[in-house]
């Protein structure tokens, strides 16, 4: 019995290891952490954290302007707003502003152009605008690339020729080819003609956004169709066999059967192809949809703080990315066998 | 009830196999057939056939009267009235014994919830593991995961049980209290198929014998003719290596 004396090598044994490598994961970052600083010393750079937050909200100045010449004729009060009458040689124009914005008094003679109140608001910035775009550009282009995905992956393991070659045209097709490009032919080709098409109808046009959420949508739906095929072919033949001999018809047992087990061999996969979708997303900058990257640069420009700004827009990118992975592991977990 | 006349079939993968060949039967109402043979004789091939789970090259077969071959037939409509035990379960892995059983319940004979479960509740006691209901396949043993299968297909209500080597997955102390639920539905006039090694069985249960080899009927008679007094040479070889 050793019990009470110190060993080292128990302690090695034991917990030691475990605690020397949690120790070293930490030494490294800090290493990491410590190195950036050090050559960003080297550099002649000003950090300026202070002008990031005016990019993510900002208060704006709001003057309410007279638009002709007269007499403050009325200062009705109606709760927390005023209307403020303003009575010209023939005109009269009304002016509603917040109550404590007011800046003339009855019987005042106001030249055009007047500041009659102001107030300020606070804004959210560009890089809030450009980070909600990204968010609603990546979760439609994700939606529909499950759909595009889904029955692609259907066709592609179908043995009608017709669906099956098909199927496999546009997954070579969308996966052989850059998404930068295709953004391109989405926009500047099927856009153009499409639009003409719209307004040739008297309809309105399609903005830059919906062009983009369609080449992301195709794009991600091309991989998805093969991480689909590969999950429904995981799934023991004999599932379908079993399905198929109590009288179900294919689509039944698809549906029943088969794709419930598909889907949760296929989360893991799929979780990394929309972090992927996400991330090229930040290519729609180029057909002038200003999402977060686009923001980002245009920020840039004005500011002059790119170290800043530009760790700003990963980390911004890091939050949807982390979010939707602690998503897609919650589902992992909901839809455990047995859970 | 079953009646297969010339069927064929030959599978093409690295070679030409010819699983069957030319094999006529006939299964009549309430009948027990055990087919045996040595393995690679075609035996589970001419079961897979008779509800279309392989598709028969040639020859016809009849499912009550019904052609299956013929492409107009409605190949669900017949496979309803026909259940299938698989020598590996096959148990829907993402569903519980209960699951197991209603779903092909309300999914294609459109019964209500409430009445698929009292039927399948029925059945698992039937089998003797009513106490197994809400576990997942993957927490059954062998044996137990064998009776909800077979529960499963007796649920559909069919008219003909086929069997494809139900217990040669099985430990051997699990396989006994799966032919027990098989000799109970024989002794019931459940009309059965059954591949199987199980020779006791056949000796026991089995109205009738079909001896296969190569793809062909080689002999086929009553288990006392057979186990007896086997007239041809290979069928005296084959049982003279098992028995």
């Amino acid at each position: 019995m050793r019990t009470g004396n110190f060993s080292i090598t128990d302690y090695l044994r034991t917990r030691g290891w475990r605690h020397i490598s949690v120790g070293l994961f930490f030494v490294m970052m800090g290493l990491v952490v410590f190195g950036l600083f050090f050559a960003t010393k080297k550099v002649e750079y000003v950090w300026r954290w202070y002008r990031v937050p005016r990019y993510f909200v900002y208060k704006d100045k709001i003057e309410i302007k007279a638009e002709i010449e007269g007499e403050v004729a009325s200062i009705v009060s109606k709760g927390e707003e005023v209307e403020v009458t303003v009575r010209g040689a023939d005109e009269e124009e009304v002016y509603p502003l917040p109550a404590e914005s007011l800046r003339v008094d009855e019987g005042d003679f106001i030249y055009f152009g007047d500041v009659l109140g102001s107030y300020q608001k606070w804004k959210v910035g560009i890089l809030v605008e450009g980070l909600w775009v990204t968010l609603k550009v990546s979760v439609i282009a994700v939606l529909l690339g499950i759909v595009i995905g889904l029955f692609t992956g259907l066709a592609r393991i179908s043995k009608n020729p017709a669906l099956r070659w098909t199927a496999i045209t546009y997954i070579e097709l969308v996966r052989g080819s850059p998404l930068l490009v295709q953004i391109f032919i989405w926009y500047f080709v099927l856009g153009t003609m499409f639009n003409t098409l719209l307004a040739k109808q008297g309809l309105g046009q399609l903005s830059p956004l919906w062009y983009g959420v369609a080449a992301l949508a195709v794009f991600a739906g091309a991989y998805v169709a093969e991480i689909v095929r590969a999950g429904i072919q995981s799934i023991h033949r004999g599932q379908m066999e079993a399905a198929r001999s109590l009288g179900m018809t294919y689509p039944q047992s698809m549906r029943y059967i088969i794709l419930p087990q598909a889907f949760r061999r296929i989360l893991p996969p799929l979780a990394g192809q929309f972090i992927s979708l996400i991330k090229d997303s930040s290519l729609l900058g180029i057909i002038a949809v200003r999402e977060l990257t686009k923001a980002t640069r245009e920020v840039v420009t004005t500011s002059l703080q790119p170290f800043e700004l530009w760790f700003i827009c990963a980390l911004l990118y890091l939050v949807l990315t982390f979010a939707l992975s602690m998503f897609v592991q919650y589902l992992e977990r909901r839809t455990a066998i047995g859970g | 009830m079953v009646r297969a006349e010339n069927v064929c079939k030959t599978f093409y993968t690295t070679h030409k196999v010819e699983a069957l060949v030319d094999v006529s039967c006939q299964i009549d109402k309430g009948d027990v057939v055990v087919i045996i043979g040595p393995s690679g004789s075609g035996k589970s091939t001419l079961l897979r056939c008779l509800n279309m789970l392989e598709k028969a090259d040639k020859g016809h077969i009849y499912i009550d009267g019904v052609d299956i071959l013929d492409p107009k037939t409605n190949i669900n409509k017949v496979r309803e009235e026909m259940g299938m035990v698989f020598q590996s379960f096959n148990l829907f892995r993402h569903k519980t014994a209960m699951g197991n059983l209603t779903l092909a319940q309300m999914v294609v004979r459109k019964r209500s919830k409430k009445e698929a479960e009292e039927r399948a509740m029925a059945l698992l006691e039937k089998v003797g593991i009513p106490d197994k209901v809400d576990s997942y396949p993957d927490s059954l043993s062998g044996g137990q995961q064998q009776r909800v299968a077979i529960a499963r297909a007796l649920a559909m209500d069919p008219k003909v049980m086929l069997f494809d080597e139900p217990t040669s997955a099985l430990d051997p102390e699990m396989i006994g209290e799966v032919l027990d639920v098989m000799k109970t539905l024989a002794r019931e006039g459940m009309t059965m198929v059954v591949v199987t090694h199980e020779m006791g069985f056949a000796r026991e249960v089995a109205d009738r014998v079909i001896f296969m080899d190569e793809g062909k009927i080689v002999e086929e008679g009553s288990p006392e003719h057979f186990f007896k007094a086997p007239t041809h040479e290979r069928t005296k070889l084959f049982l003279s290596q098992i028995l």
